[in-house]
């Protein structure tokens, strides 16, 4: 056996990672990863990433246009207006698992360049390190906005937050993307939100945060639907957790809430969505769920058509089974579980994720995946891997792929 | 193979590490119960940086004779590390996952050379 040629030379030393490390050093490993798999070749959009507002929240205060709101804001946060008027829940503060995965607690760490608005100079790292070619964006303590007690906070708080990405963030890189909030609990104001920020660059679609206690199949939301529906864009539907509710209440550990919250949202949500015909009425509408992971949709696509058979005539503007709705329905990839590979091939089946499944990282949150963890997967052909990885984003947001990919695979 | 001189022994205090790189190949070192033991920097989760994260000790649930809960404890004694990535945790002495003993990480051999520490690479 060798000894190494200079034996008492230490070689490099790596840090411990900290709540202050740099994004490139805490996924170096992402890039090796890249560089073994040629992902590089591969056009690559995240949809859905969280480098946002935490930070930034006094500058997004600054676009609250009713004045009395704007100036109360600051009264907030000892005069800073950090978190003013958010109804933040305590389960945001333990994505951290107790301190053992410290970018959960959110970035810390200095500013690399110091000439553009910290989200980009964040979101940048994060691009370069794992690959990408486009990162869509979604708002952290917006997440909970649909809950908020005081409704028209959802209203105002949104508007800003919209404008302060569109006007402030997204025209500094035209690799970050945008799906903005709709302020849901009031029908009107959200189709204000359409009008008003359709078109503008940047934005690939809009979104409604799951957490929240409204029928989507509700009268007044066909407006909404009808003037998405025109504008080609797509509709996401983005978990969240509720530890609050008469279930989750129950759950004594984080992980539990965590782990049905997420899903049981958009549960409700999909089931609404599909047993009143709303893939019907809006044929042409693209409807996305995120965050879920995907390991509901096999139990919801068997359950609904189970009892839909028996009970056809509680769903009588279907014309087909509930599965065949979700397989026609876009779906975000993470948190991919993958304990019982069997269980998450047959999954993609259910969904048709060849052409329906988007890559997500959901960076830097706790529960991230890289892009390598898609590329793995074993049932997986490359043309598969290149549609979810990024053709089927390209498809859904009418992005442009880069000639450089289209000679690949 | 080839053995990589890491450091000398008293380079790591118990319960201490060093996280190594030549060629492309990361180790981490550990001193734990006065053993020197070396792992690969990999976690076979997803891949990420594990022996870069936090070292931690072991929690237990207490529980009364009845089978009540007395809640979360640390274990005295007990050393984990934690990947940064995700919170795999695994424990330092055997490398295994410690909720899944079917995961583990791949193990390095380390060789005592006169007080100086190498680790045998491929």
């Amino acid at each position: 056996m060798a000894q190494d040629a200079s034996p008492k030379k230490p070689p490099a030393e790596l840090p411990i990672i900290t709540a202050r490390t740099d994004s490139r050093d805490l996924l170096a490993k992402a890039r090796q990863q890249a560089i073994q798999r040629g992902l590089d070749k591969y056009f690559i959009v995240d949809v859905d990433a969280h480098i946002g507002e935490g930070s930034c929240w006094p500058d997004v205060l600054k676009y609250i246009e009713n004045p009395a709101t704007r100036e109360a804001a600051f009264s907030f946060g000892d005069g800073t207006g950090q978190n003013a008027f958010l109804n933040d829940t305590p389960g945001l503060q333990w994505q951290s698992a107790h301190g053992r995965i410290t970018h959960g607690a959110g970035l810390k760490e200095p500013a690399t360049d110091k000439t553009v608005p910290r989200p980009v100079d964040l979101s940048r790292k994060c691009m370069d390190m794992l690959g990408l070619d486009a990162q869509v964006f979604f708002p952290n303590g917006l997440l909970f906005l649909g809950m908020h007690p005081v409704p028209e906070m959802e209203i105002e708080l949104s508007l800003a937050y919209n404008r302060w990405i569109v006007e402030e963030i997204l025209p500094h890189e035209p690799r970050m993307k945008a799906m903005l909030y709709l302020p849901f609990n009031t029908p009107a104001a959200a189709e204000e939100t359409v009008k008003r920020f359709r078109g503008a660059k940047g934005v690939v679609g809009f979104l409604i945060t799951s957490t929240r206690h409204i029928p989507v199949h509700s009268n007044q939301y066909m407006r909404l639907y009808s003037m998405l529906e025109e504008s080609g864009l797509p509709l996401g539907f983005h978990a969240h957790h509720n530890w609050h509710s008469d279930y989750t209440r129950q759950l004594n550990r984080f992980l539990s809430m965590h782990a049905l919250s997420f899903t049981f949202s958009n549960m409700v949500h999909l089931t609404n969505w599909v047993i009143n015909g709303l893939p019907e009425r809006f044929p042409k509408l693209k409807v996305m769920w995120i965050e879920s992971g995907l390991a509901w949709l096999a139990f919801l696509a068997q359950r609904l058509d189970n009892e839909y058979l028996m009970r056809v005539s509680e769903a009588p503007l279907l014309k087909k089974l509930p599965s065949d709705y979700i397989r026609e329905m876009y779906y975000t990839l993470q948190p991919l579980e993958t304990s019982n590979m069997k269980l998450t091939e047959a999954t993609f089946d259910v969904i048709k994720a060849d052409t329906q499944l988007l890559y997500a990282s959901d960076w830097p949150h706790w529960d991230f995946d890289v892009p390598a963890r898609l590329f793995d997967l074993p049932f997986l052909d490359d043309n598969a891997r290149r549609n979810i990885l990024g053709l089927n984003a390209a498809k859904v947001f009418g992005m442009e792929v880069p000639a450089k990919y289209r000679n690949e695979g | 193979m080839k053995e990589l001189f890491v450091c000398n022994e008293g380079d790591i205090a118990e319960g201490g590490r060093k996280v190594v790189a030549e060629d492309g190949v990361e180790i981490g070192v550990f001193r734990v119960g006065g053993a020197i033991v070396a792992w690969r920097n990999h976690c076979p989760h997803q891949g990420g940086p594990v022996c870069q994260g936090r070292t931690m000790k072991r929690v237990e649930e207490r529980l009364t004779d009845s089978k009540q809960s007395l809640g979360i404890h640390y274990v005295e004694g007990s050393l984990n590390v934690v990947c940064p990535w995700h919170g795999y945790e695994f424990d330092v002495r055997t490398g295994r996952h410690v909720g899944h003993d079917a995961m583990k990480l791949a193990s390095v051999a380390v060789k005592n050379r006169d007080g100086a520490i190498y680790v045998v690479v491929s």
